[in-house]
């Protein structure tokens, strides 16, 4: 599988250094600059050529970039791209996988999070995390919710429980479906309920950083515009940082977008520049469909 | 699809059904035959056994005499008098009553056969428990010798009977028959009692004690240790060579003749560690080694069908490891893990070879009250049984399995309920 991986890399480096275009701003390699501006003025986390290893497999290539407050970056790409393992380095998933290995630096209000002496419970507290599959406990919608706040001790009694269970629903518009039947399964919800759910138990925890792993996925269209509106929302708050395969949601919801292709950080720039004007060969073909 | 296609896919179809059809009958013939042999066991070890249940009695006249009881009339200042009367005078009477032409010493020995020895301590238990029988008479069904339960039941046939047992013995049985002295009933002593070398008073009331609290320190000890390798195994430890080894070691130990765990816990347990023989504490520590690797597999099944998503969900809110596991994969692997100890303890159950090495083959009369006392387990009581040269061994000891089947079919039903139950789906 790396053979095979490797080869098409060669292939599609030999594809951009032959093409004639000379909108081409430079050829992935070693050397690759990321077009754009990777900085941001109030950078909320700040990545510095990162690198991410599964075995031998060169996962994610020399990424630097700033995720700032209160705004929604949206990175997108092929599939195998590195963006799913890119936002999973952000709060330390990536150590479940025995075999990954990430250098670089990341850092979370000018904290290192791959410092050795981080705890990485809290930083996972801090960053949250929002998955492909709904993922809801198989316990009730309100443990669901209050799992979190319970192993954090954030609430000091059940009526300070009830109050954060209450606002994370609400916060995620669930609370008007599920107020009647908290003590239902949460497994038991539809799709677009179950994830918002899931966005609503990552918020009870109140991160300062939710990181979303292509969330509307398995959702069909009003649910995933419901889950988009909560995005949308869920940005005056919050820091979110979404991977999504879909170009419109992109466009939609987020106000920076990050192309990633083959472990490189192409492109960064502003979402409506990226779509209306893209700089780099390979973004402007993604973006227009001509492959991804 | 065109027309040419459409024919060569036709043709081909005939054999795809044709194919289809010759695996369908292939696998019922499998189930058929599968049926087949367990149903022949099943019916053999039923046809066998079930007379086991039903226990020939002599109905007698016993008068509780106070001159054989209690001659010097001491009872009241010595209570032991009673226990220590012969009772066997007692329950001879009534049968030379009935049968006045023996007289010989030889013949009267004969006649008394015909009752159990445990007669006279049935005869015992009544007067023991009630004093105020002496000098009464009462009709009391006794148990009888297995030669007539054997006869009785028709487990041999007249001819031999004679042969076996003589003329004499089969006319006073025949004589009772006709009287309406004999009965059979419900064979209680079967489950109560302990072994004994008189099949008419040997029950699995020892071994089922035995196995009761040998499976209970085998549970005690291999599901917790059992649980908590595979969840060290699964969760906690780094994939490297050791990790590896160990996997291998623990599938090799599932695989080991249990036999050799026998001479193990011969070697340690007893000559190394001084525990004593015969008991069911050591052979608890004996099936849990056997047991182990058991449950360390299935458990280790179960942790791992535990969908990641619930793993990273958790982790993803901020729970540690620990709290990860503990508050969402173990509850999700429960049933699993719960199932293979099941599966597990059955194979325990009906364990022989490891126990005989440890010395629980030994003919053991009582009961046992804990977990040292020397005793006997289901399987071995079959084994020893199966062994006896006694006519009326041979329906106990299918009586016997039928018992340990019923166990091991009840356990590994309470398994798939368990399963049933607690199965979730994603």
């Amino acid at each position: 599988m790396n053979g095979a991986e490797t080869a098409v890399l060669g292939t599609d480096t030999d594809v951009v250094t032959k093409a004639p275009d000379e909108a081409i701003k430079g050829k992935l390699g070693d050397d690759f600059q990321t077009v754009g501006n990777i900085h941001v003025d109030n950078p909320r986390m700040t990545t510095t050529d990162v690198n991410v290893f599964y075995g031998d497999k060169h996962a994610i290539r020399n990424v630097s970039l700033d995720i700032g407050e209160n705004q929604v970056i949206a990175m997108i790409g092929p599939s195998g791209c590195g963006k799913s393992t890119f936002l999973r380095c952000l709060n330390r998933m990536n150590d479940t996988i025995d075999i990954c290995r990430v250098e670089g630096d990341i850092k979370l209000d000018q904290q290192n999070i791959y410092d050795k002496k981080l705890d990485v419970v809290p930083l996972r507290a801090r960053v949250g995390m929002v998955f492909q599959k709904p993922n809801p406990f198989p316990k009730s919608i309100y443990d669901n919710i209050a799992y979190g706040p319970r192993i954090h001790g954030l609430a000091a009694n059940r009526a300070e429980l009830d109050e954060v269970v209450e606002t994370s629903l609400r916060k995620a518009g669930l609370w008007e479906e599920v107020k009647d039947r908290l003590d239902a399964p949460g497994t038991g919800l539809s799709g677009g309920q179950q994830q918002r759910l899931c966005i609503a138990r990552t918020i009870a925890v109140s991160p300062e950083v939710i990181l979303m792993d292509e969330p509307c996925s398995a959702l069909d269209p009003i649910a995933t515009a419901k889950v988009e509106e909560l995005i949308d929302e869920l940005r005056q708050n919050y820091t979110i940082a979404i991977v999504t395969h879909s170009m419109q949601q992109a466009a939609r919801v987020s106000q920076r977008t990050a192309y990633f292709h083959l472990g490189y950080l192409v492109e960064v720039g502003e979402t409506t520049q990226i779509f209306t004007n893209p700089v780099h060969k390979l973004t402007e073909d993604y973006i227009t469909g001509r492959f991804g | 699809m065109a027309k040419e296609t459409f024919s060569k896919v036709e043709a081909s179809l005939k054999s795809r059904y044709r194919r289809e059809r010759r695996f369908q009958v292939f696998g019922l013939g499998a189930i058929f035959l599968g049926l087949l042999f367990v149903s022949l066991l099943f019916l053999n070890i039923i046809s066998n056994g079930y007379g086991a249940f039903l226990q020939t009695h002599i109905v007698l006249d016993v008068h509780f005499a106070p001159e054989i009881i209690d001659p010097q009339d001491k009872a009241d200042v010595n209570p032991q008098i009673l226990a220590q009367a012969d009772y066997r005078q007692l329950v001879r009477q009534p049968l030379r009553e009935m049968f006045p032409e023996v007289t010989g010493r030889r013949d009267k020995r004969k006649l008394y056969r015909l009752l159990s020895s445990g007669a006279s301590f049935q005869v015992r238990e009544m007067v023991l428990s009630d004093p105020g029988l002496i000098g009464q008479s009462r009709r009391v069904s006794l148990i009888a010798d297995d030669d007539v339960d054997v006869i009785v039941k028709g487990h041999v046939t007249r001819e031999d009977a004679i042969q076996r047992f003589g003329e004499a013995y089969v006319g006073w049985i025949e004589n009772l028959v006709e009287a309406g002295r004999l009965e059979k009933r419900f064979n209680w002593g079967f489950f109560l009692n302990g072994d004994s070398r008189e099949p008419e008073l040997a029950g699995i009331g020892g071994a089922v004690t035995g196995s009761f609290y040998t499976l209970l320190v085998t549970l005690l000890l291999s599901f917790p240790i059992g649980v908590a390798a595979a969840i060290y195994l699964e969760e906690f430890a780094p994939q490297n060579r050791w990790t590896d080894i160990i996997e291998v070691n623990i599938n090799n130990l599932a695989a080991v003749p249990s036999i050799v765990f026998g001479l193990l816990g011969l070697a340690m347990f007893i000559n190394l560690f001084g525990l004593p023989r015969s008991a069911p504490l050591v052979g608890g520590l004996v099936l849990t080694l056997m047991t182990l690797p058991t449950i360390i597999i299935a458990s280790r099944a179960a942790l791992k069908s535990v969908p990641p998503s619930i793993r990273e969900a958790a982790l993803g809110v901020g729970a540690s490891k620990m709290q990860m596991v503990f508050h969402h994969v173990l509850p999700l692997a429960l049933p699993g893990m719960l199932t293979g100890t099941i599966i597990g303890m059955a194979q325990a159950l009906g364990e022989t070879a490891p126990l005989l090495m440890i010395g629980m083959v030994a003919f053991i009369v009582d009961i046992p009250g804990g977990p040292l006392d020397p005793s006997s387990v289901l399987p071995v009581q079959v084994y020893l049984w199966a062994d006896s040269p006694e006519r009326a061994f041979v329906e106990r000891t299918s009586a016997a399995i039928m018992v340990l089947l019923a166990f091991l079919i009840a356990m590994n039903t309470l398994a798939i309920i368990l399963r049933r139950r607690f199965e979730r789906r994603w």
